[in-house]
């Protein structure tokens, strides 16, 4: 039915909170073939994970899908029944939350938790589904699986733990995979191992993946595709080359230039982005970067600025680009 | 003129952990670090979670009462634990202050920012009437990038970086010498934490101030540092101006985190080669012995396991704690 794996299509999703409706995805569409690596990057609160959730069906009460089309490898997730999306939760879709600390249950051993996935989705017996979970162990890299499936999460040390989760998110084989900020809550040397292991992996098991972080570093190491995202919207996607070397929207490149790099030499002073973050209960009504950019204009104040196209993937959503645009067709 | 502000010898921090009498444990949060910091520099202290760099800036402020070791400030001997000598701090509270890691955390929510600033200048009466204090936090608010109306709200109302102002004005309002910032930055978003760098920066020059920054992120330390050290499971194993030591490191430790920080760049990214080291940090309740780094060091061998290495001044400026300091490089 659909090239893709994954296609979303104008997705609006908004939390209906006490304070008032919080538009947390506006008009986001994304696709991803099988075996490609997207990176989401953004603030937090700027709807990066909140686009894996919904995919997967995380989104329940007070959020409210509005609009948009979530198609994923055959099927239309936005009219599954929690039943059916059960089905594909963990089976096709697995996700890597960020805190490998408070996602395993600490009352379950690790053997147990990888077990429950296997036993759920397939018609292994116990004693099979203990060998893949043996299997799965070694394949993430913890030695001694024999006596680690008999221990609780709260023996292991937060890079194994995050092990664990990630074994137990290839326990049935997904076609894709979302990793929610995955290293985040560990220390550099650990994330590069974990890193390293899910490129390993994917390579091994060929799977997609959705990297939702906020470091520029992982995206720029990991993804071939970059979705960066401001206020629940999409501003640019690229190849992580558009992205990294020819940024066109002004957050963008205002990240970009305002991550500290190891390589500059002398003393030289960070070019930060100024102001705050939008809020979300009130966002402006043009373009949500607009009180933040350098370069705004008075119709990025009124108005959400269109879709540009700079061939066949790289997109942004800017006023700037679509004067740049129509001044170069005349 | 180089004069010393801080001067730390020997400082050792255990904190009990179960076990009675010989079975007493203890982890060894802080072992035998030395350092010291010349007035209106910056010192950076990175290393992973657990590696004690908090530990340290928190039991100079004698938030902890230190082990082992001993801290002059400006001249005056703040402990020296041999002698059992210890200084009332109270008057020192004025000279050092520290900004904490989190936010969110260490703010009273019900309190006024006012209030919060204000509490520091009441506590030594550094106001003789309320006009005055008033004066005071106004100022320190302006300094940090905020306005007189922020006064009157509570922590809630701000974002996350705003708070982080508000703990800096905290610190800033008895006028300090020396700040301790402990991880001020982590819990910021990317595009906040530039904004957050670049003040510190401005503020050290307008108040001469003098930092011991504390981060595990070496990319940021590195931009408002004159010297870094890197700390592994409660000792310092190396130290140097920041350049150098990014450019030029020579602990395998160093060598293994400045590599496996990710490169925001796709090309170099695929070119450069990570070091990524095997297994986990040790506990500290029971650290190996020998070089503590010995267990995950691709150079280790049996000399390592039995002496711990020397912290020696390798070249002018650059110390570093290694057996092996010829062979990994």
């Amino acid at each position: 039915m659909s090239e893709y794996l994954v296609d979303i299509k104008n997705e609006r999703l908004s939390f209906f909170t006490p304070a008032g409706e919080v538009k947390a995805l506006n008009d986001v569409s994304i696709h991803l073939k099988e075996g490609e690596v997207l990176g989401i990057v953004g603030e937090s609160g700027s709807g990066k994970s909140v686009t894996a959730y919904s995919l997967m069906g995380l989104t329940a009460h007070p959020g409210k899908l509005l609009g948009g089309s979530l198609y994923f490898n055959g099927h239309q997730i936005e009219q599954l029944s929690e039943k059916e999306m059960r089905k594909i939760r963990g089976n096709e879709i697995s996700i890597i939350f960020q805190d490998p600390m408070t996602s395993l249950n600490p009352v379950y051993t690790i053997g147990n938790q990888i077990m429950e996935a296997i036993l759920l989705h397939t018609e292994k017996t116990r004693a099979q589904a203990k060998d893949r979970a043996k299997e799965l162990l070694e394949l993430v890299g913890i030695n001694e699986p024999e006596k680690r499936l008999k221990q609780y999460p709260h023996e292991l040390s937060g890079g194994m733990r995050q092990r664990v989760m990630i074994a137990i998110a290839l326990a049935c084989e997904p076609k894709l995979l979302i990793a929610d900020e995955p290293t985040t809550a560990l220390d550099v040397t650990i994330q590069a191992q974990i890193l390293e292991l899910m490129m390993e992996l994917k390579d091994k098991l060929g799977m997609a993946i959705i990297m939702i972080t906020h470091d520029l570093g992982v995206v720029a190491s990991m993804c071939e595709r970059i979705a960066v995202m401001y206020a629940g919207k999409i501003v640019e996607y690229g190849t992580a080359e558009d992205i990294f070397y020819e940024p066109k929207h002004q957050y963008t490149k205002g990240l970009i230039r305002s991550i500290p790099r190891l390589d500059t030499k002398e003393h030289e002073r960070l070019v930060p982005i100024e102001g705050t973050p939008v809020d979300m209960l009130n966002p402006p009504k043009g373009c949500p970067f607009a009180p933040r950019c350098e370069e705004c204009m008075k119709i990025c104040l009124r108005e959400m600025p269109p879709v540009t196209n700079f061939g066949e993937v790289h997109y942004t959503q800017c006023w700037l680009n679509q004067k740049e645009e129509r001044s170069a067709n005349e | 003129m180089s004069e010393n502000l801080v001067q730390v010898e020997h400082l050792r921090q255990y904190f009990p952990a179960g076990g009675f009498g010989k079975n007493k444990k203890y982890i060894q949060a802080v072992d035998d670090v030395s350092f010291t910091i010349e007035r209106g520099e910056t010192l950076g202290l990175v290393g992973e979670s657990g590696c004690g760099k908090t530990t340290t800036g928190r039991t100079l402020l004698r938030l902890y009462e230190p082990t082992g070791g001993r801290f002059v400030y400006d001249g005056d001997v703040i402990f020296d634990v041999e002698k059992k000598q210890y200084v009332d701090m109270l008057p020192y509270r004025k000279k050092m202050q520290i900004v904490f890691q989190d936010p969110y955390a260490s703010l009273d929510p019900r309190m006024t920012i006012g209030d919060i600033v204000g509490e520091a200048i009441d506590v030594h009466k550094m106001a003789a009437n309320k006009k005055e204090r008033y004066d005071i936090i106004i100022e320190m608010l302006k300094r940090v990038g905020l306005n007189s109306e922020h006064a009157n709200r509570y922590p809630h109302e701000f974002s996350g970086g705003q708070r982080q102002r508000v703990g800096i004005a905290r610190a800033l309002a008895v006028r300090p010498e020396f700040i301790v910032c402990d991880e001020p930055i982590s819990a910021l978003d990317v595009s906040i934490q530039a904004q957050v760098i670049n003040m510190f920066e401005d503020l050290q020059q307008e108040m001469g101030l003098t930092y011991l920054f504390i981060a595990h992120d070496l990319s940021a330390v590195k931009h408002i540092s004159n010297r870094i050290g890197v700390m592994y499971l409660g000792r310092m194993v190396e130290l140097a101006d920041s350049y150098e030591l990014i450019t030029r490191p020579l602990h395998p430790y160093t060598k293994s985190l400045i590599s496996a920080i990710p490169i925001a760049d796709p090309k170099m990214a695929k070119e450069s080669k990570r070091i990524v080291l095997e297994g986990d940090v040790p506990s500290p309740l029971n650290p190996p012995s020998g070089c503590r780094f010995r267990t995950r060091c691709p150079y280790a061998d049996e000399k390592c396991a039995q002496e711990c290495p020397q912290w020696r001044e390798l070249e002018k400026g650059h110390f570093a704690a290694c057996h092996h300091i010829d062979k990994c490089n």
